[in-house]
């Protein structure tokens, strides 16, 4: 057997689920190794690797569902969707969409799984240079084209799953599961290294929407301005503005800093 | 009896992250693995950073899949390089392993046969993975649980030809070639004997569990009376070496640790009576 042939079958065998020991037997003959007692081993470290990395990705899922939902809703994502990437971060990316498959009148199971894969991937997104709060005063507002950072992402809601993940994260009993007739938006973002969350209002996200692309801050006004008359949405852009920064959500897409000259 | 360019150092894990941080901690250098830091940014990039401005950093990779029959990925090995070239690593180590073939990654560190025909499939992914790392790295032999009948060589001359062929140097985990040697019925000492010492950089001390029927690497466990003995071994036979723990579960407290280690400092400083 050539070693790509004998590499596909030996992973054959670790996807096969759990050993029914004539599989171990047969698989060994077929692979020509030793001990069908040490496949065993790589059968069992593949599963226990995908589920203890599915456990401490989602671990308020697993809180929420109980173990033993949560392990035969694991298991049946791992014959699934086996891995593909080199990393196992990428893992659980799969797993909000396998649960909304396998928990079609419980939405906020894919919910809750949705929040936590997002913190975790705010919590590692790219580093970049932050518009500080500190800086407002120094940048041409005129010119001025921002954007949010890389750890920014909108997560759109049709369940209380936020109330749910808080309730569930700081070990206090989650409220009753709610349904929503109209959806609601959380952005998620990164913080001085911690992830966190909040609600949006309509105006807000519709305006972090187009920041996602680069915005300049004059269209900002121009929106709020539209909504809320002149001063009202002058005033709302400045303290919105001044949130973003302060919450360490937003950079400048360009060099619009104001240079500062001497004398 | 120890030459002082031998290092002590611990490997980087999470409850310890504070204490590394502050760089207070007795050790010459610390050792990663890779795969955690090859992230876009946040938390776990700033914990390195702020660490590597205490200590030499050794990166030790799981994903590299030297033992894949179709290759090494571009990707992995530039994003490696990336992580490398901003942390100026003591060295970098994967294994003789292989966790991927096509489109599956098993992250699991599967065995290779020791054949003249897989020698040559590894020996061209380490030339693939050095030359792309702009450096030679360090193969660490690996635990295995089964052993392949078409075999044509011990492990330990393969992996004495692997350092021939590519350049490549050594990484020697001592609790590997215990937990091999029980599972397969060869003897440690035999190991020992057919490696090139003079291309070991590395050494790796670990504690394993005994499975229902096989031991198993599990690196949860402190070091074993017969790991520490062939750690014994290997010192009489190399210096300027950096030996380090390997703890990822079951993490005690970084004091045990540390004694742990003043127990290798014991053994590379005056030999196994030291430590009996």
């Amino acid at each position: 057997m050539g070693m790509i042939a004998l590499q596909n079958d030996f992973c054959d065998w670790l996807r096969m689920g759990a050993d029914d020991g004539a599989g171990a037997d047969d698989a060994a003959a077929r692979l020509g190794v030793s001990d069908a007692r040490g496949l065993s081993v790589y059968q069992n470290n593949y599963r226990a690797q995908l589920l203890g990395c599915l456990e401490e990705s989602y671990p308020q899922l697993l809180a929420w569902l109980g173990e033993d939902l949560f392990r035969a809703a694991a298991a049946r994502h791992i014959d699934a969707q086996p891995p593909s990437s080199w990393t196992l971060d990428h893992y659980p990316a799969g797993f909000p969409e396998a649960l909304r498959a396998q928990f079609p009148g419980d939405p906020e199971v894919a919910e809750i799984a949705e929040l936590e894969l997002r913190l975790a991937d705010c919590f590692i997104a790219a580093d970049t240079d932050l518009l500080e709060l500190a800086m407002l005063g120094q940048v041409d507002w005129d010119l001025a084209q921002l954007r949010l950072a890389p750890s920014v992402s909108l997560l759109c809601l049709h369940t209380n799953a936020a109330a749910l993940w808080s309730a569930l994260a700081n070990e206090t009993a989650p409220p009753q599961c709610e349904y929503a007739a109209a959806p609601s938006h959380l952005v998620i973002w990164r913080q001085d290294y911690v992830s966190c969350f909040r609600p949006v209002d309509a105006p807000e996200l519709a305006l972090l929407d187009r920041l996602q692309h680069g915005l300049p801050f004059a269209d900002i006004c121009a929106a709020l301005v539209e909504r809320y008359g002149e001063d009202d949405g002058v005033a709302q852009a400045g303290a919105l503005l001044a949130a973003w920064a302060r919450d360490q959500m937003i950079c400048l897409a360009a060099a619009t800093l104001r240079l500062e000259t001497c004398p | 009896m120890t030459s002082p360019a031998t290092k002590f150092g611990l490997g980087l894990r999470k409850p310890h992250y504070a204490d590394f941080v502050e760089g207070a901690v007795p050790v010459d250098f610390v050792e990663v693995i890779s795969e955690n830091f090859m992230v876009p940014g946040g938390r776990p990039r700033d914990i390195l950073r702020r660490v590597r401005a205490h200590y030499p950093v050794a990166m030790h990779g799981v994903s590299m899949s030297l033992g894949s029959a179709d290759g090494v990925r571009s990707e992995y090995l530039r994003a490696l390089r990336a992580l490398a070239d901003e942390i100026a690593p003591l060295f970098i180590s994967d294994h003789l392993c292989w966790t991927r073939i096509g489109g599956f990654n098993s992250h699991d560190l599967l065995p290779v046969p020791y054949t003249a025909g897989s020698l040559a499939l590894v020996c061209d992914n380490i030339d693939r993975a050095q030359n792309a790392l702009g450096r030679t790295m360090l193969i660490e032999n690996p635990t295995s649980y089964v052993q392949f009948a078409h075999s044509e060589m011990s492990e330990w001359a393969f992996l004495s030809a692997l350092c021939a062929r590519t350049g490549c140097d050594l990484l020697l985990d001592v609790n590997n070639i215990h937990v091999s040697a029980v599972n397969h019925g060869f003897d440690a000492r035999d190991y020992l004997a057919g490696i090139p010492f003079d291309r070991v950089r590395q050494i790796h001390l670990a504690g394993h569990t005994q499975g229902a029927e096989l031991l198993i690497d599990t690196h949860d466990q402190p070091v074993a009376d017969r790991v520490w003995l062939l750690l014994a071994a290997a010192l009489e036979r190399v210096s300027d070496v950096a030996v380090m723990i390997e703890r990822d579960d079951n993490i005690p407290p970084l004091g045990d640790l540390l004694a742990e280690l003043n127990t290798a400092r014991a053994i590379a400083r005056e030999g196994i009576a030291a430590w009996a």
